[in-house]
């Protein structure tokens, strides 16, 4: 087990360490292990949805597949793409930190957030186009209840008519709906806290407030970045994906 | 300072190999596999990418035993949900009652 | 060389917590530990009289088998809300947010815990939680049991759930936030010497809780969340008609809720540790064993959720599972029964009122936990499922055990919280009549229970009213008996007898400082050199460093 870092020496120096830690070793610690058990609840929270998706995926592969087929698959891949490259710009970001190179911090720090935004952004024109089709579940849109309209056979193929494969009904479909917006509208919720997170960390590192000496604050940031973006690794081949194989045109 | 600074061009590996990755997993996709392997690809791609953001974005390969710990029993308990809860479902059909 | 002294008329330290700033806004916006431990202690006691209140009018309305005091429709709401007060709102946080926060800091010789402003916010996110459930509760209540159980609460009730699970939803973060303030303390902030088996066992215990709130609480967060889904958008994976499965809420459900009665007893049996072993002058028996049976009922908690669903239609296999490891769970907290009677044995005990509540907690605690294995065994679970069995055993833990740790903590560090004694005699005499009133309140709900009668009825056959007036008898002894520490604690706030840093003469590192402590608990960061629970002659125990003004010879 980690021994304790705490020491009998008075409190020194650095403005940014605060009463209770005795130096900054062990407030960068505390601050990182605080970041890690916080994520361990968000890897349980998105688990009890990936639950449910595990479950009724396996039970209505069919009607799973259908739903899956009618998500863009070119705004999903190109969503990951945006998201793993900003990934690799917070990681920068963390780097220059602790080199002490501030102009390339702000930079990338700078990129995180707009690629952050743009996920948004693709994500909302997604969503539109689920409600153009009518497959915004149930009631949660008065106005536009589930009801989308079904592929005929034989009929030249119409993308916003969701095309069932064989044994897959259209209540099944709802039910991947439903779950593709809780899981999706959860973790575009994630994103926009994150957003939030670099805007101040954004600021603070314009400031010059971060230096090798003291950046935690980036690095757990960061930390929160990568966990949405691993939560997206998975979302996007469990909802996109799946039923690709199933059709041939 | 304990830290480990990792080096760019780590990153920049990191990076290649996760987007190689997503478009492994498209293409894949579309390819008719038998049985249940299309899953079992997606997934297995998809563990390998988020094992590289842990390990190297992350940071959790140069860090302390005690993260690893905690990252480590995070996935354990989800496996706890998922094995037990399957456990129910996948099981309801051995005691058919026919009707 | 110092000896620890404590037989001279203590006098009270100049600067305290207590004293060192004045103005709400110093204790709305204090990072400091204690003073949150006591804006909590202020906020669940408020909370425990509202859910008191509703246990009153349970067991009125229960006085007779006619449903006559209220409709149905009412009652329902009533024990779904004393539930949800209780549980979430009481039990949850009562002993980690008061006793918990208070102590950790000082137990591992630190200033503070990890986060002091995330300590405050999880105070306010409770609060928060707390002031949206009372509105639901007052704008017409929530009918569907603490538990929720769908379809009911997605698609036919028509009470204030979406207000009800907001609140729950918002007060679970309050949880995590402690949690995560607890076990990031106790991993990086111990004094040096402070090893992890040099920590007294309330640390071990609270480590244990932090554990399962951090690995539960986010289950259940996200259930309600669905739930609430579910019910505003009219669908959703609870129901059939999209093709899924209500079970499937109560399986997400008990996986946090199973644990939570962990949460809500393992803080107790710390107390009882503490308890144990400081007032029978004897190391505890078997220090490691109970130390690891708080981690080993931490992780054995999360695997026996479904001996809740055993007749709700859950493979009949998956119950043989859930059944076999709820009695394997009975084991660690059997070992804890079993040290802390080790420990009592052929020791110096002292019948001091902190005792009187752990000694309360065995036995309780020992009747409640073997019931459960009634309820573990498949076949009597068909029987006495959904009636007063469950109701008495749970009542058994958690107030025979869970709330009496918690009394008996207050009553032990009360000196060092506020400075003062508690009146012993009316101490001693409180914990006889709470004692007496719990038992004559829940032992007679077995028998109704196993005879038939069922939970969560206005109403029931005749036969049955003979337990029930016991019950509510009891029940009426049990508010009176608790009604007393209330008063008393608050008179000795002005005109108790001054505590002294050390009024137990115990060797524990809180004793170490003045009564109440400075802000900063230790005016020099003390070198741990002593194993926990050294009870030695005065003469030979080495003090290391200074630990607080020399009290004042009169």
């Amino acid at each position: 087990m980690i021994e304790s870092h705490a020491t009998t020496e008075g409190i020194h120096g650095h403005p940014a360490l605060q009463h209770h830690f005795e130096n900054m070793e062990q407030q960068r610690e505390a601050g990182t292990i605080g970041m890690w058990v916080f994520l361990v609840t968000e890897i349980m929270f998105f688990g009890g949805m990936f639950l449910a998706y595990a479950l009724y995926r396996s039970y209505y592969p069919a009607s799973f597949a259908s739903a899956s087929n009618h998500l863009d698959i070119t705004l999903g891949a190109v969503n990951t793409a945006v998201l793993i490259v900003s990934s690799f710009t917070m990681a920068l970001a963390v780097y220059f930190t602790q080199v002490g190179k501030q102009r390339p911090q702000v930079i990338c720090l700078a990129l995180t957030l707009v690629l952050g935004l743009t996920f948004l952004g693709i994500k909302a024109v997604e969503y539109h186009d689920k409600y153009t089709d009518h497959l915004i579940p149930g009631r949660l849109i008065p106005s536009a209840p589930f009801g989308p309209a079904v592929q005929e056979e034989g009929q030249p193929l119409d993308h916003h008519k969701v095309h069932l494969l064989p044994g897959a009904t259209l209540p099944q479909v709802e039910m991947f709906y439903w779950i593709y917006f809780a899981m999706t509208g959860m973790h575009a919720l994630h994103m926009i806290i994150g957003a939030g997170l670099l805007t101040f960390l954004l600021i603070y590192s314009i400031k010059g407030r971060f230096d090798p000496e003291y950046h935690s604050p980036v690095e757990i940031v960061g930390l929160y970045w990568h966990f949405v973006d691993i939560v997206w690794i998975f979302l996007f081949p469990l909802l996109y994906l799946l039923g690709r194989h199933f059709e041939h045109g | 300072m304990s830290e480990h600074i990792v080096p760019v061009k780590v990153y920049l590996a990191i990076f290649l190999a996760l987007l190689v990755g997503t478009a492994l997993t498209v293409v894949a996709a579309f390819i008719d596999f038998p049985w249940r392997l299309n899953t079992i690809v997606a997934l297995t791609i998809a563990t390998i990418k988020a094992t590289l953001v842990v390990l190297y974005f992350m940071h959790v390969r140069y860090g302390t035993r005690l993260v690893w710990v905690i990252v480590a029993s995070a996935l354990f308990w989800m496996a706890i949900l998922f094995a037990f809860t399957f456990s129910d479902y996948f099981t309801r059909e051995w005691l058919s009652t026919g009707y | 060389m110092q000896p620890i002294e404590s037989f001279e008329v203590p006098v009270p330290p100049k600067v305290n917590y207590i004293n060192a700033k004045y103005g709400l806004k110093s204790w709305l916006l204090t990072k400091d530990h204690k003073r949150i431990a006591l804006l909590y202690l202020g906020s669940i006691t408020f909370f425990f009289f509202i859910g008191g209140l509703y246990a009153l009018m349970i067991r009125l309305e229960l006085l007779t088998p006619q449903g006559d005091l209220m409709e149905s429709t009412t009652y329902n709401k009533v024990f779904t809300q004393h539930g949800i007060i209780m549980i979430f709102f009481f039990l949850i946080p009562s002993i980690p947010a008061t006793l918990g926060n208070f102590l950790i800091p000082m137990m591992i010789g630190a200033k503070d815990l990890a986060f002091p402003r995330i300590n405050l916010l999880s105070w306010y996110v409770y609060l928060i939680g707390g002031i949206i459930t009372i509105y639901a509760l007052l704008a017409g209540g929530v009918d569907t049991g603490w538990t929720f159980y769908t379809p009911f609460s997605t698609t036919f009730s028509n009470s204030y759930v979406v207000a009800t699970g907001l609140g729950i939803f918002i007060n679970g973060f309050s949880s995590i936030l402690t949690g995560l303030n607890f076990i990031v303390t106790i991993h990086t902030m111990r004094a040096p010497g402070m090893t992890w088996f040099r920590m007294p066992l309330f640390l071990w215990s609270h480590y244990a809780t932090s554990l399962i709130m951090i690995l539960g609480t986010p289950v259940v967060a996200i259930t309600i969340l669905l739930l609430a889904f579910e019910r505003v958008s009219g669908v959703g994976i609870f129901n059939p008609a999209l093709g899924g499965d209500p079970v499937l809420f109560q399986h997400l459900f008990w996986f946090y809720s199973h644990p939570a009665v962990y949460i809500m007893v393992l803080p107790s049996m710390g107390v009882v540790s503490e308890l144990v072993a400081n007032f029978s002058r004897k190391n505890i028996f078997g220090y490691s064993f109970v130390a690891f049976s708080s981690l080993a009922i931490a992780v054995f908690g999360f695997l026996v959720w479904g001996h809740h669903l055993f007749v709700a239609s859950q493979s009949v296999y998956a119950g043989m599972i859930f059944s076999f490891l709820s009695f394997a769970v009975a084991i660690p907290s059997a070992i804890k029964v079993f040290n802390w009677t080790a420990t009592l044995y052929k020791s110096s005990i002292s019948y001091d009122t902190p005792m009187l509540y752990a000694l309360g907690f065995i036995g309780l605690f020992t009747i409640g936990g073997m019931t459960g294995l009634f309820l573990a065994s498949l076949a009597v679970d068909v029987h006495v499922s959904d009636t007063y069995f469950v109701v008495a055993h749970f009542h058994y833990i958690m107030v025979g055990g869970a709330m009496m740790g918690y009394l008996g903590g207050l009553h032990y560090w009360w000196p060092k919280i506020s400075g003062r004694m508690y009146p012993e005699g009316w101490g001693r005499f409180s914990a006889l009549v709470i004692f007496v009133g719990f038992n004559l309140t829940f032992l007679p709900q077995f028998v109704a229970g196993y005879l038939g009668m069922p939970r969560r009825y206005h109403a029931y056959p005749p036969e049955f009213q003979v337990f029930n007036v016991l019950s509510t008898a009891g029940a009426s002894i049990l508010g009176f008996g608790m009604l007393i520490p209330a008063i008393y604690f608050v008179w000795s706030m002005r005109y108790g007898r001054h505590a002294g840093s050390n009024p137990w003469n115990l060797p524990g590192l809180e004793w170490r400082t003045q009564s109440p402590p400075p802000t900063e608990n230790f005016e020099v960061t003390p070198i741990v050199t002593w194993e926990a629970y050294e009870f030695a002659p005065p003469e030979e125990t080495e003090v290391v460093g200074k630990f607080g003004p020399e009290p004042e010879r009169i």
